[in-house]
């Protein structure tokens, strides 16, 4: 048999299906990896005993003949959800000892499914970061170097903790959110595949947080098929959402193969941005030509207000945040600065518990949201949005789905980051647009840069067709025959 | 668009985020930096557009009205910095 | 009918305008399962939603739009068929979310206005600017500790509708009955049961004076004020407090004060000193707020008799003054009963039993019409005896207060006594003649032409009857016998 931590999410239920192998035995191995390699500081808290619990749990359901779509399956959690009991961190330590009394619905509808949790990864303080490098726990390491480089690279974020754990064989599969790109973007760093769904596919309820308008959970995996098995048990409509999409789940996994045959892929010719490495652009050609071999019909088309999704999301995005982390304070939970002043407690409260990038976004949505800015800002940018969902709207009369890269360059080192927020920012260039509109995007592992370092490739689809996406998603997975994996790894 | 010290003062106020005079130096710069960027949706013409209200198009569900929550006052308090018999607990508050 | 003030300088005017908060009539609250229940043990009416749990997410209960909706209707208001909850956002122990979901630029219903009367029996109409849906804050204790304040969140999340005047009354009383008649709508369309002890409704009064026909100066904002009379004495010591300010040569600062009960002034709140800037924005966990008109007149179609309707007709079906139908109706539960006691009667008749003796009797005892010992029946019962001359209308209040003590029915009573009315001639004669025969003076006075006399003799005939004679056949046969 092969080394249980490299096994699918597919291979793995079809072992445990056949009775050759149990959830115990499965968990065992993820727990001892991840125990293994904390060095890559993937998670903020490991829970390897109720992960085995969770394990001899399902295997004695599955002896009783009752499965579910990831019974027995060991995966890790953003520390993003609210896990019940579960020490949750949001990556901050203004949560410092925060248990939920109550579980997020998407670990909720996971666990119902049989899944296993192994323990909550890493992220960027609030999920608001591109490189794991807010995390108040110290970044997550990417499992990849470039060649002949022995300096540490970021995983990307905000979900590097996910992404690092699955690069790194610590789990099957892993939850991520995302907001701007954070679980597409540290997916084509990591060489994993990563599906955020569309706006309203899985509930929110549980979730810390960042950006109610654009966050949005999905899965982090090492194939498409896993993805889409996965989304399956995270995705339903919840009552606790008022904005959580009242339609059925497809079965993802059914039509996966059905190939691109006959489909019109559009090619945005926005996203060749400036300054964007050669590698990416001929990756981007590659993956045409790999839709067009296996008879899909690429189109150019044109996303005219791509340019302003950045700067509308750095408006949209910071505003909701300002509030939304309003309840931190000191009060309810988390960490408190004593003082006989009330107004000096929430001061020395929130200073101490946010860290700098936090606060700047705080602070930038308090600026656009008061008083005499809030039209300029808040209300143009959120017009600008119309516009840029009303650019996909169009493109779809005329395509089934958009293929872009992922990110504009390759996942860089932890040490020398961009030191500007704005260079930064621009990580999510292609990926902040598809949240903007609340669209499902993929990102697929796709190539290696020179510098033997993962790219990923995108795909966009209409709202709620996941399938389609996935089917794409599929397709070029296939054609890319992505085996490279984390030298160590 | 410049931001002065002034201003960053303000809305760390507004915030609740105690700044010292030196951050708010450095937060005037950065944000200042932020907001000059995000100025180019001014060249956005958005004559008779709506702004978003809804990323997807649907109804606002509702609750039926009946009580299906409440009666664990524990668990409410149980992560409070401070709490006793049952309230939480701040500094005093003056009106 | 505006109430000046007389300071050094010259006549001033108030100009009031008041914001209600009405605590909506709903089983859970507005964006969760928790109960509204007043008086339980602290928190222990609290979803993590209310205590503004991280990942928390609200869900609009429909019943709090519906109530607003009911509302919005009552008081002749436009009922906007898309609004928009927005978050107001400011930091304070009892907002456990930081925010307040409120509506901010489109509420459910814009517009309106509510009729007053005023105590010279005219009525006035004060606007109302727009209705609001919010949610309800928690409770700080200040009195549980020296050194902190003790934070409930069981109101937290009970769903408000905050009801916003136009500026249009012009004094204390002005205002005393606008928030009365206000209340007695609410209560009628059963969204708000006005209880103003409890907190159900509390009042916000907006408070400024200005020089008679001059434009509208500064105001000030006295915060929740939670009885009429505290209120209308707040209002006048901020007008008082304002007049001095200014006939003293200075400025009134717009802000935000506090009435002290026990030392009769307003203070400034120390905890709204800072300049608000409240940051609202649509919040993003909510979509927009849309519903059908045949929603709206399907509820209005559900809607009970409103107070003015009912005043309307007390005075035009049955013929009752304004001032009588406005005292019924205040109360839903008087004017039932009073419709009740009337059904079948006489309706000045039984207005007069129900406002004079009924109410007098039960504002003595401390009651109200739901605890009164004499039923609308047995008021009625009373009535009817009257009517059909079996007692006199006198012999009736001693009847009305022996059944208001003991609970008895009147016919019990009248029987127990022996309080029947005497209607047989004969007797009647022989009492008048027993009279007539001990005031001979008296009778050859009236006789000789001294009318007035016809007074005395009534008097002296019903006191030898006991009362009981039945003062019309009295008349009757004094008046022959007399002539003689």
């Amino acid at each position: 048999m092969t080394d249980l931590t490299d096994l699918s999410i597919a291979q793995a239920r079809d072992l445990l299906a056949k009775g050759d192998l149990s959830s115990k035995e499965l968990t065992q191995a993820q727990v001892t990896s991840m125990e293994g390699k904390r060095e890559l500081n993937a998670f903020i808290t490991e829970t390897p005993d109720k992960a085995l619990e969770m394990a001899e749990a399902s295997d004695t359901r599955r002896a009783k003949g009752e499965t579910g779509k990831l019974e027995g399956i060991p995966v890790a959690i953003k520390d993003l959800f609210c896990t019940k009991d579960v020490l949750t961190t949001a990556g901050s330590h203004i949560l410092d000892g925060f248990r939920p009394f109550y579980e997020s619905s998407v670990t909720t509808n996971m666990f119902r499914e049989g899944a296993v949790m192994l323990g909550k990864t890493n992220l960027d303080e609030f999920a608001m970061g591109s490189g794991n490098l807010t995390s108040y726990y110290g970044g997550a390491i990417n499992p990849w170097r470039a060649k002949g480089d022995n300096r540490n690279l970021v995983p990307g974020g905000s979900s590097g903790g996910s992404a690092s754990a699955v690069a790194g064989r610590m789990a099957l599969g892993a939850t991520g959110t995302d907001t701007g790109g954070s679980i597409r973007q540290p997916a084509a760093f990591t060489g994993i595949v990563g599906l955020k769904p569309t706006y309203g596919r899985c509930s929110r309820w549980g979730i810390v947080a960042f950006a109610s308008s654009l966050d949005q959970a999905g899965p982090m995996t090492r194939s498409v098929r896993d993805s889409a098995i996965m989304l399956g048990a995270m995705a339903g409509h919840d009552p606790k959402d008022s904005t959580s999409a009242d339609i059925a789940v497809p079965d993802f996994e059914e039509g996966l193969n059905g190939g691109v045959k006959g489909l019109t892929i559009g090619i945005p010719k926005e996203y060749r941005v400036d300054g964007m490495p050669e590698e990416i652009e001929t990756l981007w050609q590659q993956g045409i030509k790999w839709l067009e071999e296996q008879g899909a019909r690429t189109v150019e088309i044109s996303l005219p207000h791509t340019k302003y999704a950045l700067p509308a999301y750095y408006i949209v995005a910071p505003a909701e945040a300002s509030s939304n982390l309003a309840r931190y304070d000191g009060v309810k939970f988390g960490l408190r600065v004593e003082s006989d002043d009330l107004t000096e407690m929430y001061e020395k409260t929130r200073a101490e518990g946010f860290g700098a990038e936090v606060k700047r976004r705080v602070l930038i949505g308090t600026y656009v949201l008061s008083a005499g800015y809030y039209d300029a800002y808040y209300l143009q940018a959120q017009k600008v949005r119309t516009r840029i969902a009303d650019d996909f709207k169009q493109a779809w009369q005329q395509v089934d789905a958009i293929l872009t890269p992922a990110t504009p360059s390759a996942a860089f080192s932890a040490d020398d980051p961009p030191s500007d927020p704005l260079a930064m920012y621009l990580n999510d260039v292609f990926t902040v647009p598809v949240n903007l509109a609340g669209l499902p995007g993929i990102s697929v592992p796709a190539g290696l840069t020179g510098d033997g370092l993962p790219m990923g490739l995108q795909v966009i689809g209409k709202a709620f067709d996941e399938a389609t996406v996935l089917r794409i998603g599929q397709s070029l997975e296939d054609a890319a025959g992505f085996d490279a994996r984390p030298e160590g790894y | 668009m410049s931001l002065d010290k002034a201003t960053v003062a303000r809305i760390s106020r507004l915030a609740r985020i105690a700044t010292t005079e030196e951050e708010q130096e450095r937060l005037a710069g950065e944000l200042g930096g932020i907001l000059a960027w995000v100025e180019q949706l001014g060249e956005v013409d958005t004559d008779g557009v709506e702004p978003m209200t809804s990323v997807v198009e649907m109804l606002l569900k509702s609750r039926e009205d009946v009580v299906s929550d409440g009666g664990i006052a524990d668990d409410v308090v149980r992560n409070a910095p401070k709490s006793a018999h049952g309230f939480f607990v701040v500094p005093k508050v003056v009106e | 009918m505006g109430i000046t003030l007389e300071g050094a300088t010259g006549t001033w005017e108030y100009v009031i305008g008041l914001e209600v908060h009405a605590q909506i009539i709903s089983n859970s609250k507005l964006f969760s399962g928790a109960s509204t229940e007043f008086g339980s043990e602290p928190n222990s009416q609290v979803s993590p939603v209310d205590a503004g749990m991280p990942g928390m997410l609200p869900v609009i209960n429909l019943a709090c739009i519906e109530q607003a909706v009911k509302t919005g209707l009552a008081i002749n208001g436009e009922i906007n068929l898309t609004s928009v909850f927005d978050r107001k956002n400011y930091f304070y122990p009892d907002l456990p979310q930081g925010y307040q979901i409120s509506q901010f630029k489109q509420p459910v219903v814009t517009g309106g206005h509510i009729d007053i009367e005023l105590e010279d029996g005219t009525q006035k109409r004060i606007g109302v600017e727009r209705l609001h849906v919010e949610q309800d804050a928690g409770k700080s204790l200040h009195d549980q500790d020296p050194n902190a304040s003790y934070v409930d969140l069981n109101r937290s999340g009970v769903g408000l509708m905050e009801i916003v005047s136009d500026p249009d009354m012009r004094s204390p009383e002005e205002a005393a009955a606008y928030v009365r008649k206000l209340r007695t709508i609410v209560r009628y369309a059963e969204t708000c049961d006005g209880n103003m002890q409890e907190g159900s409704m509390r009042v916000d009064a907006n408070v400024s004076v200005r020089k008679a026909g001059e434009e509208f100066g500064t105001r000030c904002e006295i915060k929740n004020l939670n009885s009429v009379r505290y209120m209308q004495r707040a209002i006048e010591f901020e007008a008082m407090r304002q007049i001095d300010v200014l006939e003293a040569g200075g400025k009134i600062d717009q802000q935000t004060r506090l009435f002290d009960v026990a030392k009769n002034e307003t203070r400034s709140m120390r905890s709204k000193e800072e300049a608000h800037d409240y940051r609202y924005f649509p919040d993003p966990d909510l979509l927009p707020l849309r519903f059908e008109q045949a929603w709206v007149d399907e509820i209005a179609a559900g809607m009970p008799e409103l107070p003015d309707a009912k005043m309307a007709r007390f005075m035009k079906e049955f013929g009752l003054s304004a001032y009588d139908a406005d005292v019924l109706v205040a109360e839903q539960e008087n004017a039932h009963f009073y419709e009740h006691v009337a059904e079948g009667r006489d309706k000045k008749l039984a207005a007069n039993w129900v406002i004079s003796e009924l109410f007098g009797q039960l504002n003595k005892a401390g009651k109200t019409v739901e605890d009164s010992p004499v039923s609308a029946e047995a008021l009625g019962e009373l009535i009817d005896l009257i009517t059909d001359d079996t007692i006199s209308g006198r012999i009736a209040k001693d009847v009305f207060a022996d059944m208001f003590e003991s609970g008895k029915a009147a016919g019990v009573i009248v029987e127990e006594k022996g309080l029947k009315q005497v209607t047989d001639t004969g007797a009647i004669e022989a009492v008048i003649d027993e009279v007539m025969a001990r005031e001979p003076e008296k009778l050859a006075e009236y006789r000789g032409g001294k009318d007035k006399l016809f007074g005395f003799f009534i008097g002296q005939v019903m006191k030898a009857s006991g009362g009981k004679a039945n003062p019309k056949a009295v008349n009757e046969l004094l008046k022959t016998k007399l002539q003689g």
